[in-house]
């Protein structure tokens, strides 16, 4: 059986030349970046290089750069480590109710640590609204974050209008740009963001690595202790191979990035035709037009997502329901509630297929006609 | 026509024990294309967070990722809750004593789920029940799973000849210590766990505090049967009858146990020894019946018959009153029939079917005091 992999927003494939890039890395470059002998330095020198790489994919200065382990950590950093660090400044954060785990679970804690927390909801294009945005926003808000695209619909978020609004606020904004980094150039100027979280593994390059930015001046305790790595920011010896690994993914992906979004974009709507020709009912949950190329979330009516999925992953087919599971079951989607009420036959029976460096027109059009077959047999029991 | 092996599908429910788990071994030693799937019925997240089904999932995936086999689970935390849950609270409020994995068997396992194993292609569905499927002229017969002792028919007794067509039960014809040594022999991550005990969505807990958080309990008198007040009950759900625990009535003489409750009064009957003349009747009225060959036997029938699960079969003649109801006479007087309980007939090794006991008799007429 020849499996399809359209779950590229949960992970993507590694680069070949990102692999490359990284074995030197092992062979050669084992000294700690930190150590003040010639192993140390010839480390520290391709970290800071990596460092520049990264900055200059958003714009911004390498000091401001900070390597996480991963997009999580990038995010726990940004809600938990500002608003610990300025809480005497206010006592209020906002965010959205579709923001990934990583962003809402911290949001959680920090309303366990007595913070007030106020959760933005999308309209049923799966938007979040400025103006509910601006209501919101207090002289005690401290700490804003908004989703750049959220990972189940692909919808693209009004980061820069926020950030308008923001400009002469005190409190730091920060977005989780998880899955925009690939699909969007992002300038951080532009974006007029405070914080961005990226991470690795989901523009082709290792996973356990991610990164931070924090623009110069932001105020963030550190949420682990050690040495003095990352400016003081982010203890622990640094991952090289993994930094090294995401520096060369992301030269890939600055290069390539205009071509891989027309090919994904290209990907989508041959998946999205064939199931029209097939003749499958389904709708777009989202605005299509607000849409990144890389994902398409759809709504099945009358199926049940665990039937889906373990049907399609039975014909070869990888795909998700975006959201999270407890002992292996579905549960129902928190950002399709979210969009369209928690009773919404949509959040039990919509699946997220994502495209990218596992797809070809050939394998994306297979997919869709296999889909279609699962469908019709379903219909017909 | 009769498929290869590995062109059928079988769907195996899999709790992350070692019955379905060797169960599964089997399948897949026997060539078929072999899925396993979890079932998710009772959502037990407690204060930390901690959830069994969780941990039971891992060891799912632990002994599927052994036999290189898939698995998914799915979640029928809603079917169970109307279908199981609230027959097991009705039953509770009417004064009965409900058989959950009775109804488990028939509304979920063998049927929701089922239904799901179709809708995954699966031409079988399997368990790890210790219980036989036989085939003889297009009908299924449902026999004794061979370890006397294991034998889960009981249980099963409620399915149909459409689910028993779709059913296999890898562990029928084994003895349980041969099945842990299957397990230890392969080194399946389950071989050593130690076999769940109780109602599944109780658990290790409490029964009388998980009730407790569902009905309200009314505590009341027991009194004997002549009106002799012996004391306070905790609520009348938290007894059954037979029961000696908990009773807390001292003095000389033998132990106390219940033989009836009056639902209507609140009262909670007790009376002294095991053998409590109370406590014996002489036939029952069951409804609600499973003829599993589909065929209802005409007007009488000799058999034997189980009253609850792991008892010695007692000789009994069967009556039919009407299309859903039997009358089932004891050849020797029987104590603590429960009614809510199953009745299961057996013919020697097949099992007959069952039904649901209603009314309990002496002299040819209803106990009152039994519930």
């Amino acid at each position: 059986m020849k499996e399809i992999y359209l779950d590229h927003a949960a992970t993507t494939p590694v680069h070949p030349q990102v692999i490359e890039s990284m074995v030197p890395v092992y062979q050669e470059v084992f000294g700690n970046p930190s150590s003040v002998h010639q192993f140390g330095r010839k480390a520290r020198r391709i970290l800071d290089d990596a460092r520049r790489t990264v900055a200059r994919s958003i714009g911004a200065n390498e000091k401001e750069i900070i390597f996480t382990s991963s997009g999580t950590e990038a995010d726990n950093m940004a809600l938990i480590g500002t608003a610990r660090a300025n809480k005497e400044k206010g006592n209020h954060v906002i965010t959205t109710s579709i923001e990934h785990h990583a962003t809402l679970h911290a949001a959680e804690q920090l309303e366990k640590e007595g913070f007030q927390v106020t959760y933005l909801q999308p309209d049923e294009s799966g938007l979040i609204s400025v103006k509910e945005f601006q209501e919101k926003l207090t002289d005690d808000t401290i700490v804003v974050s908004v989703i750049a695209v959220n990972n189940e619909t692909g919808v693209i978020q009004p980061i820069e209008k926020i950030g308008k609004m923001l400009e002469n606020h005190p409190a730091y904004f920060h977005t989780d740009a998880v899955q925009a980094y690939g699909a969007l150039e992002l300038e951080v100027e532009e974006l007029k963001v405070d914080m961005l979280t990226v991470s690795g593994h989901k523009i082709n390059g290792p996973k356990g690595i991610g990164f931070l930015y924090a623009k110069e001046g932001t105020v963030i305790q550190t949420l682990h202790f050690g040495g003095e790595q990352e400016r003081k920011r982010r203890p622990g010896t640094e991952n090289l191979p993994a930094v090294i690994g995401l520096q060369t993914a992301v030269e890939l992906m600055v290069e390539e990035r205009e071509s891989r979004v027309e090919t994904y974009k290209q990907y989508k709507s041959l998946f999205l035709d064939t199931l029209l020709e097939e003749q499958v009912t389904f709708s777009i949950n989202g605005d299509p037009e607000r849409m990144v190329a890389t994902i398409v979330n759809l709504s099945f009516p009358g199926m049940n997502v665990e039937t889906l999925l373990t049907n399609f992953d039975l014909a070869g087919i990888a795909a998700s329901s975006g959201s999270a599971c407890t002992a292996g079951s579905v549960e129902p989607s928190h950002v399709l509630s979210a969009m369209y009420g928690a009773s919404d036959e949509r959040t039990v029976n919509s699946i997220r297929f994502s495209f990218g460096m596992a797809n070809s027109q050939e394998n994306v059009i297979e997919a869709a006609r296999k889909i279609s077959q699962v469908i019709r047999r379903l219909q017909a029991i | 026509m009769v498929k290869d092996p590995k062109d059928t599908r079988v769907v195996i429910g899999m709790s992350g024990g070692v019955d379905s788990s060797v169960a599964a071994l089997l399948l897949k030693e026997q060539g078929y294309d072999v899925v396993g799937i979890f079932m998710k019925n009772w959502d037990d997240t407690d204060e930390n967070g901690v959830c069994t089904a969780t941990e039971d999932f891992e060891d799912v995936i632990r002994v599927c990722n052994q036999l290189d086999i898939p698995y998914y689970a799915v979640n029928f935390e809603k079917q169970y809750w109307d279908k199981v849950f609230r027959y097991f609270l009705d039953e509770y409020k009417a004064g009965r004593t409900p058989n959950p994995d009775v109804m488990c068997n028939k509304e979920i396992k063998f049927k929701a789920f089922l239904d799901h194993a179709i809708s995954l292609g699966a031409d079988y569905l399997a368990t790890g029940h210790y219980a036989q499927v036989s085939e003889i002229d297009g009908v299924y017969e449902m026999l004794r799973g061979k370890d006397n002792n294991k034998d889960q028919t009981y249980f099963l007794n409620q399915l149909s000849q459409d689910v028993l067509a779709k059913v296999i039960f890898p562990l029928g014809h084994l003895e349980k210590k041969k099945v842990r040594e299957i397990a230890r022999e392969h080194d399946l991550a389950t071989a050593a766990k130690k076999d769940s005990t109780g109602i599944c969505f109780i658990g290790e807990r409490n029964f009388k505090e998980f009730l407790s958080e569902y009905l309200p309990a009314q505590p009341g008198e027991m009194q004997t049967l002549d009106g002799e007040v012996k004391g306070r009950h905790d609520g009348l759900m938290y007894y059954t009858l037979g029961q000696r625990q908990g009773l807390g009535i001292g003095g000389a003489g033998e132990p106390w146990f219940v033989v009836g409750k009056n639902l209507e009064d609140n009262i909670l009957y007790v009376g002294q020894g095991f053998h409590h003349d109370a406590l014996y009747s002489e036939a029952l009225i069951a409804t609600q019946i499973n003829w599993i060959s589909r065929k209802a036997p005409n007007g009488e029938m000799e058999c034997t018959a189980k009253f609850r699960y792991r008892q010695d079969d007692s000789p009994v003649t069967v009556q039919v009153l009407d299309d859903d109801k039997v009358k089932v006479i004891f050849h020797e007087s029987q104590r603590a029939i429960t009614p809510g309980q199953a009745v299961v007939f057996y013919d020697g090794e097949v099992c007959l079917g069952g039904a649901t006991i209603d009314e309990v008799l002496k002299e040819d007429q209803a106990l009152t005091y039994v519930g």
